[in-house]
């Protein structure tokens, strides 16, 4: 299938020139380039801020010199906020669906596009207009809620709470057009042959990912818009001093927020099960089981919400069953993870960069997935329940999880979006540095929640010091990983050799087309007859 | 057993000070096996397997093997037993935790930005230092002045929210003498990290002692500024304090702890969140046979304080 057009160096890079036709284009391809720049970015900014939170926590304030980084409790707070915020809103959740996602859907069921190029596009310029505005606040009055703006003290501090909502409430619009987008090309472009159950697993997670966006992100839009108006109007919903009730905007914010922690999980699960496929060469083990699976995990994790409350003042009932249902999410998530471990048995696995981030995502999805069943457990979670340990587990799942999937991603499909190879050296530094700096900054924080330490505190007691000491170290040995994979990526598209359309030799469509891809996808419109992974 | 130990001990769980933190503990351990097993066997195998099937040559061969639907079984059903054993076994220690003994010693804790203000039955107040029994059942009723706060005693593995316009409780009994920390644990702006307070375990002759101490500095005890706030109030020319009689509104002579029926027919509990409720909030439940609207609201007239010690006398109407 070799195409004309790519014969004639035409792709969808230089199909149009200049940077209006940039931002004015509806191909999915660039839009998902455009997510890439402008989440690398907001990734940076998060990553900068978390940096300073590890090196104000080197010391306790105390300590001569050191400890004294953000000057007081409040600027603390408000580099915290930001940085949870702009990595759950900005980074994590559109991460993978929006950059790797929006690329690749089309080209993994053999469209030309995704059904809506124009929202799509759309949904690009209004994740930008609300994190414009998000981060606008920090010029204005910085806020200072935590990411999950709790009331009482979000509608009592005098901060720019309103406009920050506004913002993620604008991202959560974004989010949803991108949802709908995808279910619909799920539904209505995959290439002829193409039936459900010969779709590539990445296409399942998003499909998945693009109900929950779907049906949690209004919940999170209402709960945001109410959390306005009571601070503006103060109409009484939240705030006890006007007979409302404070626990309840808990109730709405995880009703959202906890699917969300799906919406930032499920695609990694996707990506991570093209990477072992592809890299052990071999057809995937449980291809319904991991595909029903995800859908499985999308349909629980509405009913599991309340596992953030269980010392909120919620009755011991909502507490038990909660507690029960949680630990039905933990059935499909094992079953993943055997089934990515039995893919491996008898394969022909390589270790390039990709294969690395994906074997590092199951090593700390592993310890992830266990301390997710300790705080599942209600005597424990009361003990670990804001605490390091937290901390330490969503650490652990999101980002050891989420980044490491999208770093592999990313590498596995550079040669396709760039048509160029990059440094497989320097990637595999970064996967080295990113994977040993993340276990030595999180672990210990497993560690200091178990012995009592509560999470968003400035400053501490003396007995958490050294593992504090040790977690700060970590995150720059993180930050070592992350510059040698910036280096890579630069490095790869100024200079990179030229790509072959099939590097790693997969099976999956978008490697049938030429690297990088023309305008249309494909030169000739494929027509699948098998599953996704037939490798004999 | 010697793992099990093993386990309990490399946890970095602090100091067991109660009955209760001992069976956490015993679950933590059971779980850290657990944990740890889980972990070698995905992790473990996935080294193996790599290690052992690492690519020789450019084109190996690979086996084509779809599914096992035997294995598949055998891989989600054991999970979900031990899942719902530790789930089981959870839910046994939490409703410990959650039951609230009978003749428990009561103090009241009210979180604010940013100390716990401590203040006992005889109405002895104190910031930030708890001072208990040793061997004694202790209630503590939570409430908040400003934000939610959450009180968390890591040595007594117990932490509940202390929530404004409620009242939310735990209980412990200590078995250890000594000092532990009391942390704040839920984000409450500025100085949250700084809101550490100090939970004194003591004999019951030092606690005795203690309170007496208590006693020459008091002000009144918790009720008597109820009873004085009752009159001021004049709530006593609607409810009726010493004999079941009806005035404009119900009794609340010996009302504490029974049960009501309400307009909608509904039973409800005569309990602290209930009084509190009736105070600021008359009309939503009134008890059946009383007109609504008749009653004030309180709102805003009453600080936490003052709605405590009206709580309290309320309570001491027998």
């Amino acid at each position: 299938m070799a195409t004309n057009s790519a014969h004639h160096g035409d792709n969808y890079i230089n199909h149009e020139k200049g940077l209006w036709s940039w931002l004015t284009t509806v191909d999915h391809k660039r839009i998902g380039l455009m997510y890439m720049i402008t989440v690398m970015f907001f990734f940076l900014v998060g990553g900068i801020m978390a940096l300073l939170l590890r090196l104000e926590l080197f010391a306790p304030n105390t300590a001569a010199n050191v400890g004294q980084v953000l000057k007081n409790g409040d600027v603390y707070n408000q580099v915290l906020t930001y940085h949870g915020a702009i990595m759950v809103f900005m980074v994590i959740v559109p991460g993978i669906p929006a950059i790797l996602g929006n690329f690749f859907l089309p080209l993994h069921i053999g469209a030309k596009d995704v059904a809506f190029p124009k929202i799509n596009l759309a949904s690009w310029y209004c994740f930008m207009a609300g994190a414009a505005l998000a981060i606008l606040t920090f010029f204005f009055k910085k806020i200072d809620t935590g990411w999950t703006f709790y009331t009482p003290y979000s509608i009592r501090t005098g901060t720019a709470t309103v406009m920050m909502v506004l913002g993620a409430f604008i991202m959560g619009m974004s989010s949803v057009l991108t949802g709908l987008n995808f279910i619909v090309t799920v539904h209505k472009l995959r290439a002829p042959g193409m039936t459900m159950h010969r779709m590539p697993l990445f296409v399942w997670a998003l499909y998945s990912t693009a109900i929950l966006q779907l049906l949690a992100t209004p919940v999170l839009a209402i709960t945001l818009l109410l959390l306005a108006a009571e601070k503006l109007f103060g109409v009484g919903i939240f705030d006890p001093a006007l007979g409302g009730d404070p626990v309840l905007f808990q109730h709405f914010f995880w009703f959202y927020s906890h699917p969300a922690v799906y919406i930032m999980i499920i695609p990694a699960m996707g990506v991570v099960s093209e990477l072992i496929t592809t890299f052990s060469r071999k057809v995937i083990f449980g291809y319904t089981a991991i595909a029903y699976s995800s859908l499985g995990i999308a349909a629980v994790s509405f009913f599991v919400w309340g596992h953030h409350m269980f010392v909120s003042g919620q009755s011991a009932t909502a507490g038990i069953l909660f507690s029960f249902i949680t630990m039905l999410v933990g059935v499909p998530t094992a079953i993943k993870m055997f089934n990515w471990v039995a893919t491996l048995y008898k394969g022909s696995v390589s270790f390039d960069s990709p294969m690395l981030f994906a074997l590092g995502f199951l090593f700390l999805f592993a310890i992830g997935g266990v301390t997710g069943i300790m705080l599942a457990t209600l005597p424990i979670d009361v003990h670990f329940h804001d605490t390091y340990f937290v901390v330490a587990h969503f650490h652990y799942v999101m980002v050891g999880g989420t980044l490491m999937a999208l770093m592999g991603g990313f590498y596995y499909w550079f040669p396709k979006m760039f048509g160029k190879m990059f440094n497989e050296t320097t990637a595999r530094l970064s996967f080295v540095f990113i994977f040993v700096g993340f276990n030595v900054t999180f672990f210990p924080q497993f560690i200091l929640g178990a012995m009592g330490m509560p999470r968003r505190y400035f400053d501490y007691i003396p007995a958490y010091e050294t593992l504090n000491k040790v977690s700060t170290v970590g995150s720059w040995l993180i930050l070592t990983g992350f510059l040698f994979g910036l280096w890579t990526i630069v490095q790869g598209i100024r200079k990179g050799e030229k790509a072959p359309m099939n590097p790693w030799r997969s099976k999956t469509l978008e490697w049938q087309t030429a690297s990088p891809p023309p305008h249309d996808n494909f030169a000739v419109e494929p027509i699948v007859t098998a599953g996704p992974y037939e490798y004999r | 057993m010697m793992w099990f130990n093993l386990a309990k001990a490399q946890s970095f769980m602090p100091t067991q000070a109660t009955e209760i933190a001992k069976q956490v503990d015993n679950l933590y351990g059971f779980l850290l096996i657990t944990s740890f097993i889980a972990c070698v066997l995905v992790i473990g195998g996935m080294i193996y397997f790599v290690w052992k099937y690492r690519r020789k040559t450019p084109d190996d061969k690979t086996a084509y093997i779809s599914h096992n639907t035997f294995l598949e079984f055998l891989w989600s059903f054991i999970p979900l037993v031990i899942f719902l054993a530790v789930f089981a076994w959870g839910w046994y220690i939490y409703h410990d935790m959650r039951t609230m003994p009978k003749n428990a010693l009561e103090i009241n804790v009210l979180g604010k930005q940013w100390a716990w203000e401590i203040e006992y039955k005889n109405g002895y107040k104190t910031v930030n230092e708890v001072v208990v029994p040793i061997g004694q059942d202790v209630k503590l009723l939570l409430t908040s002045n400003d934000v939610i706060h959450s009180f968390f005693v890591p040595s007594f593995r117990i932490k509940q929210d202390a929530v404004p316009g409620r009242y939310t409780a735990l209980w412990f009994r200590a078995d250890k003498l000594g000092d532990f920390h009391i942390f704040c644990t839920e984000y409450c702006g500025t100085s949250h990290s700084g809101m550490i307070g100090k939970l004194k375990v003591v004999s019951r002759e030092d606690f005795d002692k203690y309170l007496e101490q208590g006693q020459e500095e008091r002000n009144l005890p918790l009720s008597k500024k109820g009873e004085k706030l009752f009159a001021v109030k004049a709530c006593a020319s609607c409810h009726s304090v010493d004999s079941p009689a009806v005035k404009v509104g119900p009794s609340l002579f010996k009302k504490f702890g029974t049960e009501e029926t309400i307009d909608d027919g509904a039973k409800i509990m005569v309990d602290e969140n209930y009084i509190r409720e009736s105070i600021l909030e008359p009309n939503k439940h009134i008890v059946k046979g009383f007109p609504k609207g008749v009653m004030p609201t309180f709102q805003g007239q009453l600080n936490e304080n003052e709605l405590s010690a009206l709580v309290e006398y309320i309570k001491e109407l027998k």
